[in-house]
């Protein structure tokens, strides 16, 4: 399966890394994404298929709107939510024993 | 750095700049000094206690008093390696149900005198995997879970 390493190469992007974090909150259109990101609408567009192709986000009609939400199917999501915390959580792990290492 | 395991598996690795027997205590009992504050499960953290032992417990402990233990010491082999359950729900709840608990695993080896390569590996993801349908919602009102991810990162950086 390499959905999961799709997954990952997905997320390796800023903005698409900023759209996935801003769907964890609930479904949103591709306007409400857009809005306040320093990138274009269509530009939204393009990232959201990439995440769409990667299992991390899935789409469906409501009214005459298109509904981007996390894909709660697979494990892609989870892998990607953890593997971003550890690194986040072992870099403040690094600084924290850097700076303190200094004192005496 | 990150790499791909098995499937369910999420491997990460950091190099520190101390002594193998510095970094797992400040991992293990200084777990509050570097945890994410916006990672806690409650919102009024005051302290982070991490039991330094086989059957021992890792909880939170609100300003009230409260104590939400949400981990259990696994294997305690300082200044080597340590495993804990991850005894968190999809909806940041705590899982009383060992079977649907995933586990981190992290291993210590020095590279030098001051040197340590730390390697973690939370596995067993798939114990999470059928509440994640709910998770997109409950994660939502985790509320910063996000927001605080890019302040570590740039924690880490400046």
């Amino acid at each position: 399966m390499n959905a999961n390493g799709d997954a990952m190469a997905a997320l390796g992007d800023a903005t698409r890394r900023a759209i996935f974090e801003r769907l964890v909150d609930g479904p949103l259109s591709v306007g409400a994404i857009a809005e306040g990101m320093p990138v274009s609408r269509p530009a939204v567009s393009q990232h959201l298929k990439v995440l769409k192709r990667a299992g991390l986000v899935n789409d469906r009609a409501v009214a005459n709107r298109r509904l981007y939400s996390l894909d709660p199917r697979g494990l892609a999501g989870i892998r990607a939510y953890f593997d971003q915390f550890w690194n986040q959580a072992l870099g403040a792990f690094k600084t924290a024993i850097e700076q303190t290492e200094e004192q005496p | 750095m990150t790499t791909q395991a098995a499937d369910t598996t999420v491997r990460a690795m950091v190099m520190v700049d101390a002594p193998v027997e510095r970094a797992f205590s400040v991992f293990t009992e200084g777990m509050g000094t570097w945890w994410p504050s916006t990672h806690h499960i409650a919102q009024d953290v005051i302290e982070m206690v991490f039991e330094p032992r086989v059957g021992g417990n890792i909880y939170d402990r609100t300003a009230d008093g409260t104590q939400i233990r949400w981990a259990r010491v696994l294997a305690y082999d300082p200044p080597s390696s340590l495993v804990f359950s991850w005894d968190i729900t999809s909806q940041f709840g705590i899982e009383t149900d060992p079977e649907k608990t995933s586990e981190v695993a992290v291993t210590f080896t020095a590279e030098g005198p001051k040197r340590t390569r730390v390697v973690l590996e939370h596995s067993k993801l798939d114990a999470h995997g059928e509440g994640w349908e709910q998770h997109r919602d409950a994660v939502g009102s985790l509320d910063g879970w996000q927001v605080g991810l890019d302040a570590f990162a740039k924690a880490a950086v400046g």
